[in-house]
């Protein structure tokens, strides 16, 4: 009897604990990061836009992440966890995530989802992605404008569309100032894998390049473009600020933290709708990295002038006249670009040598 | 002083001991790291064990997804525990898991869209073939060349990888999934779907294949010729040579059975929980099953139980994680531990722990 009531005591005390939590109850925003949040690179760039939504909006929400999901079976458990865990709302931020996310979101249809990078969207699951190609333009401008050898080594992680347009905004921006550009392209099938990559930048740059572009997370070709002496990089997803000014020249930057307080904020104020975004410089989803004074004075005015002019949407970096590599014309003189086919983008523009591996 | 003295005999009370002290040496250490990273130690414990499986919140969910999660990890774990024990390295059943999964989803996306039950077993079969056509590299390899099965089975599981993330981009991949790399996804097409059988548990057909390997293993072991010569040539393979056991029998045989079933594993996994064949489709159990082969003591029922111990921390792990803020690495360390703090109490199955000075002889 003694044992029951104390028992009741507990519970009751337990209601009460939960009501009070109920009452000033604050947003709980989960993210689910594919790598480790000290990457240095993307997930990093994730958790820093974490950061700062919990220093935007201090005890109204509350965050948890998790981070080195794998992409599948896993993902869907830990999203369930955290929904069952109370989260109001979960970013997934990477690709592999959709279709998890979409069975998760079904069962859930109360907690709200936005997926990084994907094309899925519900009733409660939003999408959204960076228009990285209009970096990849300025960072083609500025590789086109110092390479001596003309050749540009391409670190690129696996052939789809995201990576192939930066590829193609990269080649078309460089050939622009430099029409002897050549890129070499290596497939490292990673998207964060040091060693790996370190070895691609090595390989290129043996083979004459004197510029290294990367579509890979990590710092190794950073770090050995700089044990080669003579050859620059850029920042990838990160700043990458450690390795300038040389051989890191300037960056594309992955500036979540906007959105993320946006969309934290349309929870909390009870106005969040699903929808689809795909921001570039002009909305600073898109950063460009400090371009530093390695880069001689005049490329870094006209590098900082097209940043300007693709961000005021002046400027599309996909303008025609362009072909396909094979030949066959893709945009007419003065025709821009839509979105439906840069989204599905599997085509190598002109000039580009080699095949997208299928 | 503390000296270690050979046992005459391997120890019996302690090679079913030292698991369970294992268990709780784990438990010990890992509460001090997660104390030295200032999580509370018990809090951290009680999520990773006890949460999963009891907390009102989770337990309904996790408990079904521990089945998931263990399956695969039983079933690769009881043929390489077969290998094992005759001292057959098969140390890349990751890859014999991925090539299984490629060629049953291969099979099956070749015929899509039909709708015919036949669909599902034919890609059944053609897993387990892939599996075991990947093993059968190493197993050649040995018994023609005599090269090192530890090493050609491992660097083949690099090889496996990199026809993944080809075929999730190339071959495989959804027509129409805009460009974007990843096939079809087969869960949600009900000729190749590996559902789950029963509503809330978790069962699915991976679930009923590790449990049947499992019997099967453990008839083998005690009832039949092959299990006999497997022990034999493992502990003694001279003595196996000299009773007639070929070798290389034993090579062909335990590789190409734990790859078949590393090969089934990846099946089940990719028309089941995973769905569909992606880059990053294998997520390791071809190595943790390594782990849980000797945390079960290659015993087909220690498996059953070790594999579901480490479905535990992978579930509690998580959990722990994103509760508490405990970094992934550390749940990683975590279970790195287990396997360490085995192998050195396993010491105390063939030692005994003397204090004092050793008589002289």
């Amino acid at each position: 009897m003694q044992r029951r009531t104390f028992m009741g005591a507990v519970a009751t005390a337990a209601i009460l604990a939960t009501g009070a939590i109920a009452q000033d109850d604050p947003v709980k925003v989960g993210f689910v990061y594919v790598g480790p949040v000290g990457d240095g690179g993307w997930t990093y760039e994730h958790d820093q836009a974490r950061q700062a939504v919990e220093a935007e909006y201090g005890d109204r929400v509350e965050t948890v992440f998790q981070e080195s999901v794998p992409e599948g079976a896993d993902a869907e458990r830990v999203m369930t966890q955290m929904a069952l865990s109370g989260a109001d709302l979960i970013f997934t931020t990477s690709f592999g995530y959709m279709d998890p996310t979409m069975n998760v979101a079904q069962k859930f249809p109360d907690v709200k989802f936005e997926h990084a990078t994907g094309y899925k969207t519900a009733e409660n699951v939003s999408n959204y992605s960076a228009r990285f190609y209009e970096g990849r333009a300025v960072q083609g401008f500025i590789a086109g404008s110092m390479t001596e050898t003309d050749k540009i080594g391409y670190i690129a992680s696996f052939p789809i569309p995201e990576v192939i347009r930066g590829i193609n905004a990269a080649y078309l921006a460089a050939s622009k100032v430099n029409p002897d550009v050549e890129f070499n392209v290596v497939w490292a099938y990673t998207w964060f894998d040091p060693a790996k990559e370190a070895d691609a930048a090595q390989a290129l740059i043996e083979q004459g390049a004197d510029v290294i572009l990367q579509h890979t997370d990590s710092t190794a070709p950073q770090a050995a473009a700089e044990a080669a002496g003579d050859v620059i990089t850029f920042g990838q997803a990160s700043d990458m600020a450690e390795y300038a000014p040389m051989p890191r020249v300037s960056s594309i930057i992955d500036n979540w933290a906007p959105y993320y307080i946006d969309r934290v904020g349309a929870v909390i104020d009870g106005t969040w709708e699903s929808q689809s975004v795909w921001q570039g410089i002009g909305e600073g989803m898109v950063g460009i990295g400090e371009i530093t004074d390695a880069v001689p004075e005049d490329i870094r005015e006209e590098a900082t002038r097209i940043k300007e002019a693709i961000g005021s949407g002046e400027m599309h970096p996909f303008t025609g006249p362009i072909n396909r590599q094979d030949g066959s014309v893709w945009l007419e003189e003065g025709e821009t670009a839509d979105d439906e086919t840069l989204l599905g983008m599997d085509f190598y523009v002109e000039g580009l040598s080699g095949e997208i591996p299928n | 002083m503390i000296r270690l003295e050979k046992r005459k005999e391997p120890s019996t009370l302690w090679s079913y001991a030292t698991p369970f002290l294992a268990v709780a040496l784990t438990v010990l250490a890992g509460g001090l790291m997660f104390a030295a990273l200032g999580t509370d130690p018990v809090a951290a414990i009680r999520t990773i064990f006890y949460d999963p499986l009891f907390d009102p919140q989770y337990a309904a969910y996790s408990r079904p997804q521990l089945l998931v999660k263990a399956a695969p990890l039983i079933l690769i774990a009881t043929g390489l525990a077969l290998g094992f024990r005759a001292g057959v390295w098969n140390i890349g059943a990751e890859g014999q898991y991925i090539i299984g999964a490629l060629t049953g989803a291969g099979v099956g996306l070749a015929l899509y869209p039909a709708e015919t039950r036949l669909i599902f077993p034919l890609m059944v079969v053609a897993g387990a073939l892939g599996g075991w056509a990947w093993a059968m590299i190493p197993a050649i390899l040995k018994t023609r060349f005599n090269t090192n099965e530890i090493l050609v089975s491992l660097l083949l599981v690099y090889v496996a990888e990199n026809l993944l993330a080809s075929m999730a981009v190339g071959r495989l991949r959804n027509p129409e999934g805009g460009g974007f790399p990843g096939s079809r996804n087969l869960s949600q097409w009900d000729a190749a779907a590996n559902p789950e059988l029963v509503a809330g548990t978790g069962l699915h057909w991976g679930v009923i294949a590790a449990i049947a390997a499992v019997i099967y293993a453990y008839i083998l072991l005690n009832r039949h010729l092959m299990g006999f010569n497997i022990r034999l040539t493992g502990q003694a393979p001279r003595a196996a040579r000299f009773a007639g056991v070929s070798p290389n029998r034993i090579v062909v045989f335990c590789l190409g059975l734990s790859g078949a079933l590393a090969g089934l594993a990846g099946l089940f996994e990719v028309t089941g929980p995973a769905g569909q064949i992606s880059i990053d489709f294998n997520v390791g159990y071809g190595f943790t099953a390594i782990i849980v082969a000797f945390l079960g003591r290659l015993h087909p029922l220690g498996i059953v139980l070790a594999g579901l111990l480490m479905a535990l921390t992978y579930i509690g792990g998580e959990l722990a994680s994103f509760m508490l803020n405990i970094p992934a690495a550390a749940i990683q360390a975590f279970q790195g531990m287990l396997l360490f703090f085995l192998l050195a109490v396993d010491m105390l199955t063939n030692f005994r722990i003397r204090l004092g000075r050793e008589a002289p002889a």
